[in-house]
């Protein structure tokens, strides 16, 4: 299937700014689901809030625009009703990792299969540009005129700590790798975290002497580095990209199986003098 | 400033590049990305293929654009493994 069979084509051009990478990261999305052989039926996409979670109304699977944070919540839900399907979030960081902060860790932790895309453009792009726990210090935003002194999570490590079995990061101007690694996202069975490192040079770039989505992909290619790589350890100061965890545990909705059919073998426990139930 | 990819895959064999004028923004990052200078805007920033002999086949543009507005032709075949 060609990729703009996967797209809900009467919406397009889409809502997003000019040059805004939520946009490239739905182009990798597409190229990735069609790589898999996907069918549309097969795959169901759960989103928040924000402008990344408009991805939901593109694509043409089966699509749910939920509420802010919440995305993970409902996604769970779907995959223990229907655990064949392949579910997909869609995370602006504010979505995933601010007010949807709880649900992310906790999704980690119980490993359940979601493939997670947490789209970080470092600041709230939607409601105007105000600073996410993404920002990092020394961000200016609306809410940081003199700039910010939050420090930043680490999306890497808090997805490794929480419990998840696939965790990778890359940007928007490593276009390639971004496709491998939605890929392999998807395919892994168990939570996946892909962080993809995305540009708002609407209320990121502009606030931040970066005068388009130009300038700031080059930030992308000169601040980050492949992991493993010689200059990573010459420049500890940049980003690494790269697949930080791939690894086997429990699913979720496997463990709930595995549960209810021992306990339905179990009986149902009561004691009627002996008799089969 | 020419800009390229630290690993990008040369791949394909193009014809013909189609820029869907109706969705594309006008952000320039095809223009300014692609190894081979392929893309010009024009004096109100609309994107013409200008230079397609030139074109390598290493599918950056079509995956960089945002605006999926741009088809390298012929369309790849995907092979599922
Ligand atoms: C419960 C709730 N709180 C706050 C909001 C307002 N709100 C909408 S989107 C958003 C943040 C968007 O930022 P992010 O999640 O980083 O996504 P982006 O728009 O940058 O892609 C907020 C705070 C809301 N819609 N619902
Ligand atoms: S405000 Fe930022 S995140 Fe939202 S569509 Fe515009 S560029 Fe993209
Ligand atoms: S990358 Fe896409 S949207 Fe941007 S100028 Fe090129 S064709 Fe237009
Ligand atoms: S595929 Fe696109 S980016 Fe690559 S050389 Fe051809 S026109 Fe340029």
């Amino acid at each position: 299937m060609a990729v703009q069979d996967y797209i809900r084509k009467r919406f397009f051009p889409h809502i997003w700014c000019a040059g805004c990478g939520h946009g490239t990261v739905l182009n990798a999305l597409l190229r990735s689901v069609e790589a898999l052989g996907l069918s549309k039926d097969e795959l169901v996409m759960v989103s928040g809030i924000g402008c990344s979670a408009r991805i939901s109304g593109y694509v043409d699977f089966h699509t749910l625009h939920t509420l802010h944070g919440r995305a993970l919540a409902f996604a769970t839900g779907v995959k223990m009703g229907r655990p064949d399907l392949k579910i997909i979030c869609p995370l602006g960081d504010g979505d995933a990792l601010a007010i949807g902060g709880n649900h992310f860790i906790h999704a980690a932790r119980r490993n359940i299969d979601v493939t997670t895309i947490v789209l970080n453009n470092q600041i709230y792009g939607m409601t105007g540009g105000q600073f996410s726990p993404l920002s990092g210090c020394d961000v200016n935003a609306t809410t940081a005129p003199y700039a910010n002194i939050d420090p930043a999570f680490d999306t890497v490590n808090l997805a490794t700590a929480s419990g998840a079995t696939f965790v990778a990061r890359t940007t928007t101007f490593h276009v390639h790798e971004l496709e491998k690694y939605l890929t392999r996202a998807i395919a892994h069975r168990g939570f996946s975290v892909v962080e993809v490192l995305s540009q708002c040079p609407t209320h990121f770039g502009r606030r931040n002497n970066q005068s388009d989505a130009v300038e700031m992909l080059d930030h992308f290619r000169q601040q980050t580095v492949a992991r493993g790589a010689k200059r990573s350890r010459e420049r500890p100061d940049l980003m690494q990209r790269g697949i930080f965890v791939e690894e086997e545990r429990p699913e979720y909705c496997e463990q709930y199986d595995a549960l209810v059919a021992k306990a339905s073998a179990a009986g149902n426990g009561t004691n009627n003098g002996g008799a089969a139930s | 400033m020419v800009k390229t990819q630290e690993n990008y895959v040369a791949a394909r064999t193009v014809d013909e590049i189609s820029v869907n004028a109706e969705w594309c923004k006008r952000c320039g990052l095809c223009v300014a990305y692609c190894p081979k200078r392929v893309f010009d805007q024009d004096a109100f920033g609309r994107v013409i293929a200008a230079r397609v002999a030139d074109c390598i086949g290493c599918e950056l543009c079509e995956r960089l654009c945002p605006d999926l507005a741009i088809t390298l032709l012929p369309e790849r075949a995907v092979a599922h493994g």
